[in-house]
């Protein structure tokens, strides 16, 4: 399935959740927020929340800014 | 010299002084001038995570850790009221359950002004979903009041455009700010030099947030370290109260005694 993660399409195998996604990654342990379709998704819920055709998936983390 | 500390939504910090982490060399060069500094809290920028980054890349976090600063999370480039809450609503997700943000949504590139009705806008829906709101304005004394009566935890005019070091353009916006404040006044952006945040501070203002300033000198630590006395000189001389000015010259030595 085409799921949008950052602005880019990426081709994810079914039931995939956003656990898998951020292991897929390489963002496992690093702080992130992930908003899934505008909601935010709360790190409890990572493993339980499955992704499907066409979701929009922002994952942020901090940076340098004033 | 006894002076009270700056209180933030209930929160005593000791350094006036707030910076961003932007702009930087690199996060070794990040990392020792905010040490130098003395700031306790310290601004950050909220972005998406690179596709692909390198996993062993030291993160901001790992840098400017949540145990040793209050760190704020900004709205930078944010030009509405919608996008400015989604970025505080994943920042305090980042940072498990963390609610102070700044708060600024911009009008345009070429100024960065803050879009004043989108601020109002921003603030209200924050406030009313549990943040508590640093807020980037202009230094017009009606929204600086307004703001304040809507819940803003403090409230933060510009001295000049960002990033541009020009100084504090309009003391006397900021002074009537501060006639009717209720709530921390904090000049964000526009200082250039010591010297600015120094009459910052003597206007009386209870801090200053700056980035470029630090981030853009020739040698950032070294004016990392400089803002910080500024801050403390110009709040100790605020604090003294300086002499009035006068026209004409008033000698410092007795005319009594003269042997000539």
């Amino acid at each position: 399935m085409n799921v949008h993660v950052n602005g880019k399409v990426m081709s994810l195998l079914a039931d995939c959740s956003i656990s898998t996604l951020i292991e897929q990654m390489d963002l496992m342990g690093k702080r992130v927020a992930v908003e899934l379709n505008l909601d935010i998704v709360p790190k409890s819920e990572y493993l339980q929340t499955q992704l499907k055709e066409d979701d929009i998936v922002e994952i942020v983390h901090a940076i340098g800014g004033g | 010299m006894t002076d009270s500390k700056i209180t933030i939504a209930g929160v005593e910090y000791g350094s006036r002084l707030l910076v961003g982490t932007g702009k930087y060399k690199d996060m070794t060069e990040t990392a020792e001038a905010i040490a130098v500094s003395g700031a306790e809290i310290v601004t950050f920028a909220v972005r998406r995570t690179n596709l692909g980054q390198n996993a062993d890349e030291p993160s901001l976090l790992d840098v400017i850790s949540p145990e040793k600063y209050t760190l704020l999370p900004n709205t930078a480039a944010c030009y509405t009221a919608d996008d400015a809450v989604r970025t505080c609503r994943l920042a305090r997700e980042l940072l498990d359950g963390h609610d102070l943000v700044k708060l600024e949504v911009l009008g345009d590139e070429k100024t960065l002004f803050p879009n004043v009705v989108e601020t109002l806008k921003a603030a209200k829906t924050l406030i009313n979903d549990g943040f508590k709101v640093m807020v980037y304005t202009s230094d017009d004394p009606i929204i600086a009041k307004q703001l304040a009566e809507m819940g803003c935890v403090a409230v933060m005019p510009l001295a000049a455009p960002i990033g541009s070091g020009l100084g504090i353009r309009n003391p006397h916006n900021i002074r009537m700010i501060l006639e009717d404040a209720t709530v921390p006044i904090i000049v964000d952006a526009g200082v250039g030099t010591a010297s600015d945040a120094a009459i910052v501070m003597e206007l009386g203002c209870d801090g200053v947030l700056m980035n470029t300033a630090i981030a853009a000198a020739q040698k950032p630590v070294l004016m990392a370290s400089a803002m910080k006395k500024a801050v403390e000189a110009g709040r100790e001389a605020f604090c003294a109260g300086r002499m009035p000015r006068k026209m004409y010259a008033s000698a410092s030595s007795p005319i009594d005694g003269t042997f000539f």
